[in-house]
């Protein structure tokens, strides 16, 4: 049985349908990557199963269970984590602040220390600004705290928006290294990027997202080595 | 010349106070929904009617808790009636709504009072007289800026070190990533209606003990200046606005002691506007450290 399990999920905004009936499965202890062109739908998909836009139709299934009619609240309860767009930490929180709110439904507070600790040492960098206002990191920075926060819910499956945007190749690199850490902690680990390339290359499995539907998915290495996927997202041109 | 001050300066105080205690409801709801709430002065006014009618049937020990659960109990229901299902509307139709709210409470006092003031009873221990130098004032001038202080800190001890508190700094920059934390922003937001409105209560309680007489439209005007002390000291911010509604107190009283009585309340209007114009964002406005 897969982790995640989404079925014809359809969603529409203002009459238009942004999400025309998509089905993916993520397995547990895998990243999966959906990728795809802006607009195509991707973060729609990671709104919906957070319980942050409602579907029209279909039904998004959590270990074996209905999730689709629970709110973001119940959604973060069963183990769902996410790192959203733009990184989004609270700027007017310290560092530490942001990292307990991660922690905010949780009553173990031995095992809250013991979390905090291990994204210190997951994220050094942190634990030094520890004290700082979260406005005042830098891009990179914040989006290991968001990874951290997200860490903090303890979640089974963990998602992520753009988490390379905007930020320096360098720096996207230690990011990915992040993302593989995690999955060699167990964590289940759903992807969305617009740095194909990356994405292929960390991920077990890819979805291909293109306005409002699925169109093609695989292992990252037989979509690495699809011509259409080469020439429409990995910016090579076929040769003739 | 100091002599003849003392009075002012002490009624400056004590009614500085007093718009503090309202103006921390008007900033506290507006950091978090960003909605002025125009009916919080209406809220301050009930709590004055809740006083009038409960003495009525009740021992005063027991009346005064009373109010101050029943004020709660009206600014919770009045978000989650009017405010609540409006969350996700243009922010233009709450505020309409929250005008709506306040003349609904209004209309709706003076149907219950016929339009007559109402005396507020005299509570002994505040209208007690005491001698302050060369001054004769109540006890209630004493009280006031002593128990604002204290209610102003705790409030701000709450904010920055609580979990509720640190919920409420979240809730106020993103309500969406609040969420995806398993923060419930219905119930933070109720928690500052419920806060914003116990403070209210224990103004009115102070307030009417200067001015006894209790009419619907009683807490427009301690309203209204509590709104311009909560802009003065930088809308948002909770120790801005005590020191704004000190400010505006003991000016008022200042301009009063000069003969200008007349003007007292032209005065705090035309500091809205000079402030408006000149700093926006209050004496201690909201930074931004934003980072795109």
């Amino acid at each position: 049985m897969s982790l995640l399990k989404v079925t014809d999920l359809v969603v529409s905004y203002g009459g238009i349908e942004a999400l025309k009936g998509i089905s993916f499965e993520v397995e547990q202890g895998q990243i999966v990557t959906l990728i795809g062109a802006n607009g195509a739908g991707k973060s729609t998909t990671l709104r919906t199963i957070s319980g942050l836009v409602p579907p029209k139709d279909g039904r998004i299934y959590f270990e074996g269970r209905d999730i689709t009619d629970l709110n973001t609240q119940k959604i973060v309860e069963t183990g769902i984590a996410m790192v959203p767009e733009g990184r989004r930490v609270f700027a007017n929180l310290t560092v530490l602040e942001n990292l307990r709110i991660g922690a905010y439904l949780r009553k173990d507070k031995e095992a809250i220390e013991e979390d905090i600790n291990y994204v210190y040492d997951l994220f050094p960098r942190l634990k030094e600004r520890s004290w700082q206002l979260a406005g005042t990191l830098s891009g990179g920075e914040q989006q290991m705290l968001a990874v951290g926060r997200a860490v903090m819910t303890r979640p089974k499956l963990i998602m992520m928006d753009e988490p390379s945007l905007g930020l320096a190749p360098l720096v996207v690199k230690d990011i990915f290294k992040i993302i593989e850490t995690l999955k060699g902690t167990g964590m289940t680990v759903l992807l969305i990027e617009q740095n194909a390339n990356a994405a292929l290359h960390a991920c077990d499995y890819a979805y291909v997202m293109e306005t409002g539907r699925i169109t093609t998915s695989g292992t990252g290495e037989e979509l690495l080595a699809s011509e259409a996927i080469q020439e429409a997202y990995l910016g090579k041109t076929s040769k003739s | 010349m100091f002599d003849t001050l003392l009075p002012y300066l002490l009624a400056g105080v004590s009614v500085g106070g007093q718009y503090a205690l309202i103006a921390v409801g008007y900033t506290l709801v507006y950091g978090i929904l960003r909605l002025i709430n125009f009916a919080h002065g209406d809220i301050f006014t009930a709590a004055g009617f809740f006083m009038v009618y409960l003495v009525a049937s009740v021992p005063l020990p027991l009346a005064i808790p009373l109010v101050i659960i029943l004020t709660v109990v009206l600014g919770f229901v009045v978000e989650r009636v009017a405010y609540k299902p409006l969350r996700s509307a243009p922010r233009m139709s709450i505020m309409i709504s929250a005008i709506g709210v306040s003349y609904l409470l209004q209309n709706l006092m003076w149907y219950v009072t016929g339009g007559l003031a109402k005396q507020y009873p005299v509570l002994p221990g505040l209208s007690q007289t005491i001698q302050i130098g060369s001054a004769t004032t109540k006890l209630v001038t004493i009280v006031t800026p002593i128990l604002t202080i204290a209610l102003v800190v705790a409030l701000v001890m709450l904010i920055n070190h609580t979990k509720i508190g640190m919920a409420m700094r979240a809730v106020s920059v993103d309500f969406e990533t609040s969420q995806l934390m398993g923060i419930k922003i219905n119930n933070v937001i109720s928690v500052t209606f419920i806060i914003g409105s116990a403070m209210a209560a224990i103004g009115s309680l102070l307030y009417f003990t200067n001015y006894t007489a209790v009419t619907p439209t009683v807490g427009a005007m301690p309203g209204l200046k509590a709104f311009v002390a909560a802009v003065f000291g930088g809308i948002g911010s909770i120790p801005g606005a005590m020191i704004g509604a000190l400010i505006i107190g003991i000016c008022e009283n200042l301009i009063k002691a000069a003969g200008w009585t007349a003007f007292s309340d032209a005065f705090t209007f035309a500091l809205l506007i000079v402030v408006l114009l000149f700093r926006p964002t209050g004496l201690f406005g909201e930074k931004t450290t934003d980072k795109v």
